[in-house]
């Protein structure tokens, strides 16, 4: 589904990517993990599209399509969803009218008609109760008041209504209480489907108890460093980051 | 014309929706202003003595006043006697009815979205239709007799309750309140009167169009409206303009009277006037003088306005609230994009005990429009408990546009309440982003955010109106972003 071929990238003069790999498939699970300033949050912003980023070499295939060569609201339509790490807030726009609006593009975009306020209402009832957020959340302006843990379930809330192909958790337990993580990874987890797939992105192993990954990267200045399956993640936790860095040809 | 101005002029042509001429027969005078000019249009009116005499007196006061030059608002000198003052599409014969008027002009109403028939028969909206300064069509009189409602056009008002009109023109706004306001009290052509008599709650939305045609005509609307005790009447304002590249004057004059006990009167506008094209050439002026009076206890006057239109915009629609107990309310969504500036703002003049005032103005500058919010709250001596509570918010969209206010409050009496709130904000690219990121354009995202922004003002008009202002707001944004 995603395939990122020797990807390049930084902001002005600062190269931060540097030579990324990785091919994600449907129905799996990938996790990226790394220290501070490897560029974990900059791989999450450039596939979603996010401006101030150069490219500098390589490319990035979503469904045979060349994603960098579409716009943010294009990519989001063809099913790729980012659930933020810092969920801003828009003062004045209405939730609910602000994920109509959403769910109607990408419907209008597939070619599906679109839903009208009883529809609407209806499909986001359920997902509410997925995620034990209040009902009185929907009308309050998007994300205006929500504590931390409600804009992270916020998000997840959103990608249960939008239904993404790729979805990209970029640290969504930062700031999150051992029971809003769980309530958080649970959806996350009902979310998965064969045909879909997600990239989470982490500091912290805790997350990757709840959320059994396929796949763990790991990140560090730029590149990835080693692959492995879940257990790389616990070894992490137990040995930290530096451990690997030092057991690990890193080319300079 | 080279294809190449041609192209060019098509497709500037399409930006402006309703940029298209009528072509009806105009019963025009040469340009220029004198006394001549004055008993021309009065004579044109069939008006009564006491209108031209008041006319006169007007066009000599205004003689003697220089053009203010305080506005934060640039524009090069008007010259006074380049323009037509009066022009009337000359009708074909006396209009009874609808299937009466102008084929013409009947289509180019419908073109404006206003078919009177489709009024008349899905909205209940009365529509007096005003285009280049002399009502053309006049729906529901009869229905709103029934009720004793007085709804005319300003022309007709004269010949037909000339005591009336005597009565009140220019109690609210006299002839020599200002330079403009003289010049409309002088050369006014036409506009819309409306009287509500005792008790009466207005049954519909009462309405009129207006529309510049011919060049360099300026357009000089009178609007009188009276409410008496426990009367009700809630009006909507919507203007359109085709274009043209010589500026075009706006200089109305609109007074309310809110005359008897617990009378109210609604007073909502929805401003498209031609507002320039993208280098700034061209479009609007909007100098308007607006103002209310509350004589009756209990009584209101609100305003609430969307001006997306006109290259300057400069009004200040105001409420003078003289009864005890009366309350002003101002409500006010205005944008300026590309080369457009505005200067608006309220007055509130607090003079009975207990009054309230509410002042809620939304700016939004984008391009490199310029927006300033000048609003007074006055508070006379003998104005106790008087509160006032003042918002003013503005947006920014992009980073060569400006957004100014100047308030100003005078309170002479210790027992008054006055709050004042402001804010500036920008259109956060966090937050455009995280609406791409959920599939929706930017364009699209613009909308959402300002909309929000506007909301509390939306809410004041009447629905129709309501959804004709997003949709405005929606157009006149186009290509504001990135």
């Amino acid at each position: 589904m995603l395939e990122i071929k020797n990807l390049h990238a930084g902001v002005e003069d600062k190269k931060i990517l540097k030579g990324i790999n990785l091919a994600i498939n449907a129905g799996e699970v990938h996790a990226v993990m790394g220290p501070n300033g490897s560029g974990k949050s900059t791989l999450a912003a450039i596939l979603a599209g996010r401006e101030g980023y150069e490219v500098t070499a390589g490319e990035v295939i979503y469904n045979g399509k060349d994603l960098l060569d579409l716009d943010p609201e294009e990519r989001a339509r063809e099913g790729v969803f980012l659930a933020f790490q810092y969920p801003v807030e828009i003062p004045g726009v209405n939730s609910t009218v602000f994920l109509k609006a959403a769910v109607n593009e990408i419907r209008k975009h597939k070619g599906e008609p679109e839903l009208d306020a009883m529809e609407f209402l209806a499909l986001v009832k359920e997902k509410m109760k997925l995620l034990e957020l209040k009902e009185d959340l929907l009308k309050r302006p998007v994300n205006e008041g929500f504590s931390g843990g409600e804009k992270k379930r916020n998000e997840i809330f959103q990608m249960a209504v939008l239904e993404p192909k790729l979805a990209i958790l970029d640290e969504t337990d930062s700031g999150l209480d051992i029971d809003a993580l769980k309530i958080v990874a649970a959806g996350v987890n009902k979310l998965k489907r064969p045909d879909n797939a997600q990239l989470v992105i982490t500091h912290y192993q805790r997350l990757l108890d709840y959320i059994i990954p396929d796949f763990v990267h790991v990140l560090y200045d730029g590149r990835i460093v080693r692959t492995g399956g879940k257990e790389l993640a616990l070894e992490l936790e137990e040995k930290g980051y530096d451990w690997l860095i030092q057991h690990e040809a890193v080319a300079v | 014309m080279s294809t190449a101005t041609e192209t060019i002029e098509e497709f500037v042509n399409q930006e402006y929706k309703y940029g298209f001429v009528t072509n009806v027969d105009t019963d025009a005078i040469a340009p220029g202003l004198n006394e001549d000019v004055i008993r021309l249009i009065s004579a044109k009116k069939k008006e009564p003595q006491f209108m031209l005499d008041w006319r006169l007196k007007a066009y000599r006061h205004w003689l003697t006043m220089t053009e203010p030059k305080w506005q934060k608002a640039h524009y090069p000198p008007i010259d006074y006697q380049a323009s037509i003052y009066y022009a009337a599409p000359k009708p074909k014969k006396t209009l009874n009815s609808l299937d009466e008027v102008d084929p013409g002009l009947l289509r180019d109403l419908e073109k404006l979205g206003i078919s009177l028939n489709e009024q008349k028969r899905l909205t209940g909206v009365a529509v007096d239709a005003v285009v280049d300064s002399v009502s053309v069509a006049t729906t529901f009189q009869k229905d709103l007799a029934k009720h004793g409602i007085i709804f005319c056009s300003f022309t007709e008002a004269v010949q037909k309750h000339p005591e009336l009109v005597q009565k009140y023109l220019g109690s609210v706004v006299p002839y020599n309140d200002n330079f403009f306001a003289a010049l409309n009290s002088a050369v006014f052509s036409d506009g819309s009167f409306c009287y509500i008599p005792k008790g009466v709650h207005c049954p519909m939305e009462l309405s009129t169009y207006f529309r510049i045609n011919t060049a360099n005509t300026g357009q000089f609307e009178r609007t009188l409206i009276i409410a008496e005790e426990g009367a009700y009447v809630s009006y909507l304002e919507g203007c359109t303009a085709p274009m043209r590249d010589e500026n075009q004057l706006h200089a109305a004059v609109v007074e309310l009277i809110a005359l008897g006990t617990k009378s109210e009167i609604k007073y909502s506008t929805v401003q498209n006037w031609y507002p320039g094209d993208k280098n700034g050439r061209g479009g609007i002026y909007n100098f308007v003088t607006k103002r209310g009076k509350c004589l009756g206890e209990n009584s209101k006057i609100s305003w609430t306005q969307v001006e997306t239109g006109s290259a300057i915009t400069w009004k200040y629609p105001s409420v003078i609230l003289q009864g005890d107990n009366s309350i002003g309310e101002f409500y006010s969504v205005a944008l300026t994009n590309n080369y457009q500036q505005a200067d608006t703002g309220t007055k509130m003049v607090h003079i009975g005990k207990n009054t309230r005032s509410t002042i809620v103005s939304k700016g939004i500058a984008a391009g490199r429009g310029q927006n300033s919010y000048r609003g007074l709250v006055k508070i006379l001596k003998n104005a106790a408990n008087a509160r006032n509570f003042s918002q003013c918010d503005s947006l920014l969209i992009g980073d060569k546009c400006g957004a100014h206010t100047f308030p100003y409050i005078e309170v002479k009496n210790t027992s008054s309440q006055v709050e004042h709130e402001a804010s500036t904000s920008k259109i956060g690219e966090d937050q455009i982003f995280y609406c791409n990121q959920r599939g929706i354009s930017t364009q699209d995202a613009v909308n959402l955010i300002v909309n929000g922004f506007c909301k509390e003002v939306f809410r004041e008009l009447p629905m129709e109106f309501a959804v004709e202002a997003q949709k405005l707001l929606g157009v006149s944004l186009e290509g504001s972003v990135g």
